[in-house]
This record gives C-alpha cells, sequence and structure tokens, in this order.
C-alpha cells in the first residue's frame, strides 16, 4: 500500500526538473504572462486601483503620475486601471471562439474519419468550401447585418475557425480510425459512440488541446482588430482593442502610451499563447510517434 | 469556383439573416418613403421565391451592378471602383516584401545554422504575434510622429508620394505574415539541405551556388509557395484594418464604415469583391504548384 506513494514521492522533483528543462525560460515567461493575464481576466476590475470607466477631462493625456504608472487616456481615465480591467473581454471573447469551434470541428472531424465514404467526402468539400470566407470578412458582414457587438464577432469567427480546427483534426482522426485496437473494439461490439468517445477522442486529445490553443491567439487577434475598427466590444467598455482605437488621436499629438499599452498587452498575451501551443504540438506529435 | 458561388449565396442571404424584413435591412433600419420601397421592392424582386431573387443578384453582380448605397445614394460599382486601386497597391506592396524579406531570410538562416538562424528565430517569434494594427500604431509612432521618415494618415497623390504613404501601411501589414513565411522557408530549406541528394551533390564538388538553386531551393518551392499564398490571400481581408488605422481610402475601410452605417448594399458588394480576390490568389497558387512540380496536376494541391 504505501510503496506506491513511496515511489511518486521519489520521483515527483525529477520529473518537475524535467518539465522545467523542457520548457526553458521562454516557457516559464509565457506561463507567467498567461497566469497574469487569466488574473486580470477573472479578478481585473477588482485589482484595478482606480475606476476604469470614471472619466475626468481635466486629466486627459497625462503621463505617469504618483499611483498612475501608466498616466491617464484621452478622457482622463487610469490606464493601468483600464488594462486590468480590458483584460476580461479581450481574453474571455477568444474563450469563447475557442469552445463554440473546438467541439463542432472535432465532432465533424472524428464523423468524417469514422464513417469515411460519403460522409467524409460530403463534410471534407463543404469544409474547403468554407475556406472562401477569410475570418475577419465573415465577422464583418455579420456586424452589418446583427449589429456591432462582441457576440455577433464570436459567432462569425467560430463558424470561420470551425473547418481549420476540423481539417487538421480529420487527419489524424483518420489515422487513429486504423489503428488495430480500434479494431478489436469494434468486434467486441463497442458501439460507435462510445469507440470515439472513451477511446479515438482522448488519445487525439494532445493535438486537440495544441489546436484550442493555437486558435485561441488567433480569435485573439480578430477579436482586438474588430473591437479596434469599432465593431466589438463597444466603448466605454474597456477592452484592449477598444483602448487603441479610441487613443489612436494620442499618436500623433505626442501622447502614444496608452494606445502603445494596449497593443503591447495583446501582443505579449499572443507571444505566450503561441509558444505554449507550440510546446503543445511538439509534446503532441512525440506521443504520437 | 464552387467556393465562390456558397461564398456570394452566404453574402447574399446575410439580407435574410438580419433582424426584421430585407427592405428594413437593405435600409439599414432607416425609415424610409413608400417610393424608395418600391424602388427596392423591385430592384431585389423582393416579391419572388428566395431563390430566383438570390438568382437575380447574382446574374446583376456579375453585370458589375451591385445595387445602390444607401447612405452615398451612388452606384456600389462605381464606389468600389474608386477604391480598389488603394486596396489593390497595398496588399501588391505588402505582398513585394513578404516574398522579398520573408522568403529571403528563410533561405538565409535556413542554409546557415547559428547565430544569425537563432536570433532570426527569436525575431519572428515575436513579430507573427503582433497584429497588423499594434504595427501601424507601432510604426506611427516610431517613423511618423518621432523621426518623421514617412507621413502618418492618407493617401497622397502622384505616384512617388503614393508610395511614401504606403510604404508604412505595406510594413503593418506585412509584418505577422512576413515572419511566418520567413519561419516555414527556414524549416523548408533546412529538411531539403539534409536531403541525401544534396549532401551526394555537395561531395561530388558541385558549386554551392548550383546546389543551393538546383536542388535545395527548388525543392523547397513547394512549401514555401503555399504559406506564401495562403498568407498573401488573407492580407486581402486584413488590409480593411490596416486601411483604417492609416486613413487611406481603400475598399477594406469603406467596407467597415458601410458595416458601421449598416450600408448592406456596399457590405454585400465588397465582400464579394474580396472573396473574389480571395479566391482568385488561391487559383494562381494552383496554377503555381503546376508549374514548379511537373507531378502536381491542375486541382490537386498536396496539403
Amino acid at each position: 500500500m504505501s510503496a506506491v506513494p513511496l515511489a511518486d514521492k521519489a520521483r515527483a522533483p525529477s520529473r518537475a526538473q524535467a518539465l522545467l528543462r523542457a520548457t526553458g525560460p521562454a516557457g516559464i515567461a509565457s506561463a507567467i504572462v498567461l497566469t497574469v493575464a487569466a488574473l486580470a481576466a477573472v479578478f481585473g476590475p477588482l485589482l484595478a486601483p482606480y475606476d476604469p470607466n470614471l472619466p475626468n477631462l481635466s486629466l486627459a493625456w497625462i503621463g505617469p503620475v504618483g499611483g498612475h504608472l501608466l498616466g491617464y487616456d484621452f478622457e482622463g481615465r487610469d490606464v493601468a486601471s483600464r488594462l486590468l480591467a480590458g483584460a476580461q473581454t479581450a481574453l474571455l471573447g477568444p474563450l469563447a471562439v475557442v469552445v463554440l469551434s473546438v467541439p463542432v470541428g472535432t465532432l465533424l472531424a472524428v464523423t468524417a474519419a469514422w464513417r469515411r465514404g460519403a460522409s467524409d467526402a460530403v463534410i471534407s468539400s463543404g469544409l474547403n468550401i468554407l475556406f472562401a470566407f477569410p475570418a475577419i470578412l465573415l465577422a464583418l458582414l455579420a456586424a452589418a447585418v446583427f449589429g456591432a457587438g462582441l457576440p455577433a464577432a464570436v459567432l462569425a469567427l467560430s463558424a470561420a475557425y470551425t473547418p481549420y480546427v476540423a481539417r487538421v483534426l480529420r487527419g489524424a482522426a483518420l489515422k487513429e480510425r486504423t489503428q488495430a485496437y480500434i479494431a478489436a473494439l469494434e468486434v467486441q461490439g463497442a458501439s460507435a459512440t462510445s469507440v470515439c468517445l472513451r477511446h479515438l477522442i482522448p488519445n487525439i486529445a494532445p493535438l486537440i488541446v495544441a489546436q484550442a490553443t493555437i486558435l485561441f491567439g488567433y480569435a485573439m487577434v480578430d477579436l482586438a482588430a474588430i473591437s479596434f475598427l469599432g465593431l466589438g466590444v463597444q466603448p466605454p467598455t474597456a477592452n484592449w482593442g477598444v483602448m487603441i482605437s479610441e487613443n489612436q488621436a494620442g499618436l500623433l499629438q505626442g501622447y502614444p502610451l496608452p494606445a502603445l499599452a494596449a497593443g503591447a498587452c495583446i501582443v505579449l498575451v499572443v507571444i505566450a499563447v503561441n509558444v505554449l501551443g507550440e510546446r503543445l504540438f511538439e509534446q503532441a506529435r512525440v506521443a504520437r510517434r | 469556383m464552387a467556393s465562390l458561388l456558397i461564398a456570394s449565396f452566404v453574402i447574399f442571404a446575410a439580407l435574410y439573416l438580419a433582424p426584421g424584413n430585407p427592405v428594413a435591412a437593405l435600409s439599414g433600419g432607416r425609415p424610409l418613403p413608400p417610393g424608395s420601397i418600391r424602388v427596392l421592392d423591385q430592384r431585389y424582386h423582393l416579391t419572388e421565391p428566395f431563390l430566383a431573387q438570390y438568382w437575380y443578384w447574382l446574374g446583376n453582380a456579375l453585370h458589375g451592378n451591385l445595387g445602390i448605397s444607401i447612405t452615398l445614394r451612388e452606384n456600389v460599382s462605381t464606389l468600389i471602383a474608386s477604391r480598389i486601386w488603394t486596396t489593390a497597391g497595398l496588399v501588391l506592396y505588402a505582398s513585394v516584401i513578404i516574398v522579398v524579406l520573408g522568403v529571403g531570410a528563410g533561405v538565409a538562416s535556413g542554409l546557415r545554422p547559428g547565430r544569425l538562424d537563432t536570433s532570426s528565430l527569436v525575431v519572428t517569434a515575436i513579430s507573427a504575434a503582433i497584429p497588423a494594427f499594434v504595427a501601424a500604431i507601432g510604426l506611427i509612432v516610431l517613423f511618423a510622429v518621432k523621426l518623421r521618415w514617412f507621413p502618418a494618415l492618407g493617401n497622397g497623390t502622384g505616384f512617388l508620394s503614393n508610395i511614401r504613404h504606403f510604404t508604412l501601411p505595406a510594413v503593418a501589414l506585412a509584418v505577422a505574415s512576413l515572419a511566418i513565411v520567413a519561419r516555414v522557408t527556414r524549416a523548408a530549406v533546412r529538411e531539403e539541405s539534409d536531403r541525401e541528394h544534396v549532401q551526394t551533390a555537395v561531395s561530388r564538388g558541385i558549386p554551392a551556388r548550383h546546389v543551393i538553386w538546383r536542388h535545395i531551393v527548388r525543392n523547397a518551392a513547394i512549401p514555401i509557395t503555399t504559406i506564401t499564398g495562403i498568407t498573401i490571400a488573407s492580407l486581402i481581408a486584413v488590409a480593411a484594418v490596416v486601411e483604417t488605422a492609416f486613413s487611406l481610402n481603400g475598399l477594406g475601410a469603406y467596407l467597415v464604415q458601410a458595416a458601421q452605417s449598416k450600408d448592406i448594399a456596399v457590405v454585400q458588394g465588397i465582400s464579394l469583391v474580396l472573396v473574389t480576390a480571395f479566391v482568385v490568389v488561391n487559383l494562381l497558387v494552383d496554377v503555381l504548384y503546376a508549374a514548379l512540380d511537373p507531378r502536381v496536376t491542375l486541382g490537386s494541391r498536396p496539403r
């Protein structure tokens, strides 16, 4: 009874060290950035030292002073507080896109791979056709039809990204489908749903997670762009994309800090997500070998 | 072709997805006098079945008739024609930057492992994460406001002035794609140079220039063309963001304005033009494949 936990304890530090070595400084920096961003997304409005939405025009464009690390924006609101509060929409939007498009894409990919033949042909050619619609264009169309706002943009991006997810996963699912253990389970009379849910999908799960991570980065860039264009998150709600567009006038007037700070937040998080995604893809590839 | 047809169908059906009836969608919710409603009914054949309406709309679009802008009261095709060259020029300029610098840097760092290679990996990892509009504000602050090398906003008049005005937008548009193209090119070149026939050619004393061009770059050309084609095609949509950031008078910026003012006819017209351009660029890449690799027949792109 006691032998198992003991062995685990003895192995634990070396495993942590191995993980550390595998992640490297870039991986650790990314993990820190993502943790901070996630904390800001959840607790941002509570952590903000000042009211992120309280304008005071007499303070507009004032640089860093006192407790205001990044100064004030075009309406005299505290930039640091708005960055903290803005993390919420900046990160929850892409999360929603991932939550919507990854399961649908996985379902399509596994269905195509499982049934093969005509179903695969229909799904694959349908996906190929959907590639004709660039994500941002679909989001602009959705904004024109349903009105500006985060929900329309999230739905449009989810629809545009689903084919990408399905295409990557279909290949992996097809390969898994031909494995001997799947045939063995089928011979034993296991139903298709149970084989897919219990065995096939868990076995391609590392790839699904890696794909979801990369997608999060893409969605974050596209959603920020749509908010920058005034068709996503609506001011005065704090959002990193919105902060760039509303403070753009400051660039030419010599007050670039508010816009640049928001831009830096986006870039930092996207780099961290990309580094993490690449590591996950690498691991998924090693595991599949 | 099939994808273009489906895309046009989605663009048309947007009218019916909008809350309320198509007339309300076309007017962007503005109240219209009965006369205008009758004109819209006639123009869009709104009394006929849905598919017939789509057919009429597509036929009109193919004849260059894309309807009338509800905000500017002008032909959508005329409005598009006056702006299309800004977008085309911007995307072309960015494409040249991507091909010259992206492929160039990728080949250089692929052929020479070492410090140059490592530093280019770091630089491209960072720049691949810079969205076009963030690059835009960074470039404006540095090159337009601080150094005053380039103008910050507007199209400019005359060729040389155009080039000056378009340089920062084109760089902003190219930054992320450039990095991705460079990374894929590097990986492809590295893989080809490790091949046995390349090692054999080197050991037989064939001149390096010859080995690089005939054996490495030529074979790496297929993945390089794929990624370059995909990224350049995607620029067509991203141009909207860059044009807005730099106040360029292009199709994309106009599309954004039309989406904000719910000018549906304009949104449909521009979307149709942009999707067509997207499909045509992808088709050109397919043709290029066939030219690069005799084993490839049209329509079977290696994925």
